[in-house]
């Protein structure tokens, strides 16, 4: 049985992340000859001797002929252990957008450096942005060693200094790991280099098979936003009533005390049911429907949460918005907020605060939130809402901004003030 | 009531007993990810939009997809009809397949037979006789005419390289068009469906599927699939480095030798450009080993229209064809 990694990449432009990535699906056998004909046909009109395998992750056409990538692309790679789906974030503009929708669901990013220019701006903001968005682990890779002689000096350097802005961003010494690279060439990407004897740790296809993919479900509380309610209402099932969801955080099985928000009523778990037949026990990520004890009045957009450790609920929080539009906000917007299964209206009320890329500070009252930028608001809404710190609960603490007017997503939301905590402010 | 042991060839009742946790949790086994990605997009697409439709060809992918609908919904009926848009060039045993899949889990079939439109005129048939690119009006009609809000189709970002950025919801404006603009970025697992009217969202629960995960999957969960995807013996003929076969799309030219061959479908689609490949891969388990060590993608395999040029695939994606 084999498990799934999701995880995204980022990097500046020319840093050589789209021949990393070409090279994992190279080296991991997930290029089939077909494509591999068309990218050595296309290098070789090029003028290139060895195929050029960026070229394996190209992109739309439109992208193409500016050549330019400026949109996530998924990408997808296996090994007998592990299969992964990766979030190709491109590092040029509107990278901030770019960058969060890849991190909201990795569970590991892979920054890319310059061997030649090491940690550099875009690096620290890119480690600020994942680290806003809780990705649990970073891999730095020191790309093109090759062009340094696989000098040991130089890529200690690197690697330090990575670590102390990592650390700073609040990650642990054991969930950053640097490792030193050529793409092009292949040296520690899927093969352990002899250009690195110095080099003692994992290739990066080993720590991405290896790496743990989830902290320990049972630390979490349980939470379950209920999508769908199941009646069939058959001769078979008269009287079936199940609360159809994914589990955002936690596990559940069947005995467990549970509270429904936001009503506040207090009942227990009887089944934990799928298709397949009831479950002992089912954690985050999975698809169930759960049946309770009392018959209580639950619809789409409740919350099911574990009665000892339940969120807030609440009609005012303070939030953390990246705004992903080119339209602009200011204090007193209308909008909509998706949170879990519901949709409420609200009015953001203050923007508090602005992230300042350059100094890694923030900037307090800006009059506006421009495309890219990331900013602290106050928001109030229309009904209560059962919400947590993103800090706490990162499904249950994550929301959309949406635009009432033309449906467009203006903005990821994390409830929380989280500038501070990436070391802004 | 259909349920959903009926769905499988061994029809081995449902296992009463708890399943163990470890087995199939989310966070430690990939299909198992994967499977409750796609039901989490069924139940939101329920939960949020009116009229819904599942795209229905009787191919393996949409019956991967109807199978997840009626996992999603279990022990409820898919709240959903089926649409397929039949180009008159299918084969025989993937029709049945379909009819009997409908009918068996008792769902709404709603079929757009391209000939209607030729022969009223709306479309005219193209000289190569191929009707791949037929399909698109024809499906936009019927979206139009029954007002689906919502149609899922079963498409795979790994297919082809123009499909690496699509959304698993992805807008379509009044005229069924892709405008790459108006995309939203999809973060966590908060879908917005949100539309104006005479829009609809195309959705793709297989989105983070591979063709590996699609086969283990059919596998491990017994999905009967239409008898063409395991090894027979037909009559083929070559053409532009496929094996192709007669039917109502035409049949071999001068000089076109036919040949009997022992073959299998990897696709299914337009028969006129839908080749075969020479295998004997007559059970599941066969086919993946022979996935696992296949050398061409689906598409570049058995697909014409799609290599007509590199970015055959993105033009019609604009034009609202998938
Ligand atoms: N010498 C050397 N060149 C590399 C390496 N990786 C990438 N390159 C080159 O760097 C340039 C930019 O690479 P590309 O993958 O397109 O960068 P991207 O913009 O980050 O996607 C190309 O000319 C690559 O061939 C490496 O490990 N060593």
């Amino acid at each position: 049985m084999s498990s799934l990694l999701r995880l995204a990449t980022a990097g500046s432009v020319d840093d050589g992340k789209s021949t990393l990535v070409g090279r994992l699906l190279y080296d991991t056998k997930s290029v089939l000859a077909d494509q591999l004909d068309a990218v050595q046909r296309a290098s070789v009109d090029r003028g290139l001797s060895t195929p050029d395998l960026s070229l394996l992750v190209d992109g739309l056409r439109s992208e193409r002929e500016q050549g330019i990538t400026i949109d996530v692309a998924y990408r997808y790679f296996a090994t007998p252990r592990r299969s992964f789906v990766l979030a190709d974030t491109p590092g040029h503009v509107q990278y901030t957008r770019n960058t969060v929708t890849g991190a909201s669901t990795a569970q590991l990013a892979v920054l890319l450096v310059d061997a030649r220019k090491g940690v550099v701006e875009q690096t620290r903001r890119h480690a600020a942005v994942l680290a806003l968005l809780g990705v649990p682990r970073l891999v730095l890779a020191v790309n093109k060693v090759d062009l340094i002689n696989y000098d040991e000096a130089a890529f200690t350097v690197i690697a330090k200094e990575f670590a102390t802005h990592a650390a700073s961003l609040g990650y642990a010494e054991g969930s950053v790991l640097t490792i030193p690279v050529s793409a092009l060439h292949g040296d520690n990407v899927a093969t352990r280099s002899e250009n690195t004897p110095w080099y003692g740790g994992p290739t990066l296809l080993e720590h991405l098979e290896q790496v743990p993919v989830a902290p320990d479900p049972h630390d979490a509380p349980f939470r379950f936003p209920v999508q769908y309610v199941i009646r069939p209402r058959t001769a078979d099932y008269p009287d079936y009533r199940g609360y159809a969801g994914q589990i955002a955080a936690g596990t559940v099985r069947p005995g467990d005390e549970v509270v429904v928000l936001p009503q506040g009523l207090r009942t227990r778990v009887t089944r934990v049911d799928t298709a397949d037949g009831p479950r002992d026990e089912a954690g985050a990520g999975s698809s169930v429907t759960v049946l309770l004890a009392d018959d209580l009045d639950i619809a789409r957009g409740d919350l099911i949460a574990s009665a000892t450790d339940r969120p807030e609920v609440t009609d005012e929080f303070t939030a953390t918005l990246c705004w992903l539009s080119s339209s602009s906000l200011r204090p007193g917007a209308r909008v909509l907020v998706k949170h879990g299964a519901r949709t409420v209206q609200a009015l953001v009320e203050e923007l508090g605060s602005r992230f300042d890329e350059q100094t890694l500070s923030t900037v307090d009252s800006p009059e506006s939130l421009e495309l890219n930028e990331i900013g602290g608001v106050r928001i109030r809404l229309s009904e209560e809402l059962p919400v947590d710190e993103y800090s706490h609960s990162p499904r249950t603490g994550a929301f959309l901004v949406i635009d009432p007017k033309n449906g467009d997503t203006l903005a990821a939301g994390l409830v929380g003030e989280r500038l501070s905590a990436v070391g802004a402010g | 009531m259909t349920a959903l042991h009926e769905t499988r060839e061994t029809g081995e009742p449902d296992t009463v007993s708890a399943v163990s946790a470890a087995a199939t949790d989310a966070a430690r086994d990939n299909l198992a990810a994967l499977e409750s990605e796609a039901i989490h997009i069924f139940r939101e697409v329920a939960g949020e939009f009116d009229r819904p439709v599942i795209l229905f060809s009787g191919g393996k992918d949409s019956t991967l997809l109807l199978h997840l609908a009626i996992k999603a919904f279990w022990p409820a009926p898919v709240p959903f009809p089926l649409l397929h848009v039949d180009t008159g060039h299918n084969f025989d045993e993937v029709i049945s397949f379909r009819d009997r899949m409908a009918e068996r889990h008792g769902l709404r079939l709603i079929v757009a037979h391209v000939q209607d439109w030729i022969d009223d005129g709306r479309l005219t048939e193209r000289p190569d006789g191929t009707r791949n690119p037929l399909q698109t009006q024809p499906l936009l009609d019927t979206i139009a005419e029954h007002r689906f809000d919502a149609v899922f189709g079963g498409g795979r970002r790994d297919e082809e390289r123009a499909r690496a950025k699509e959304r698993i919801f992805s807008l379509r404006n009044a005229f069924g068009q892709w405008e790459p603009r108006r995309q939203r970025p999809e973060l966590w697992n908060l879908y917005n469906g949100r539309h104006r009217p005479g829009e609809h969202v195309r959705v793709f629960p297989l989105s983070n599927w591979t063709e590996s995960d699609v086969w283990n999957y059919i596998a491990r969960e017994r999905v009967e699939l239409p008898s063409i995807y395991y090894a027979h013996q037909r009559k083929v003929y070559r053409r532009d480095g496929m094996w192709l076969t007669e039917g109502p799309w035409g049949g071999p030219r001068e000089g076109e030798e036919v040949k009997e061959l022992t073959v299998r479908y990897r696709t299914v689609g337009d028969g006129s450009c839908t080749g075969a490949v020479e295998s004997t891969a007559s059970t599941v388990e066969e086919v993946i080993a022979e996935v696992q060590a296949s050398r061409l993608t689906e598409r570049g395999a058995t697909r014409a229209d799609d290599r007509l040029s590199e970015a055959a695939m993105e033009d019609r994606k604009r034009e609202g064809y998938f």
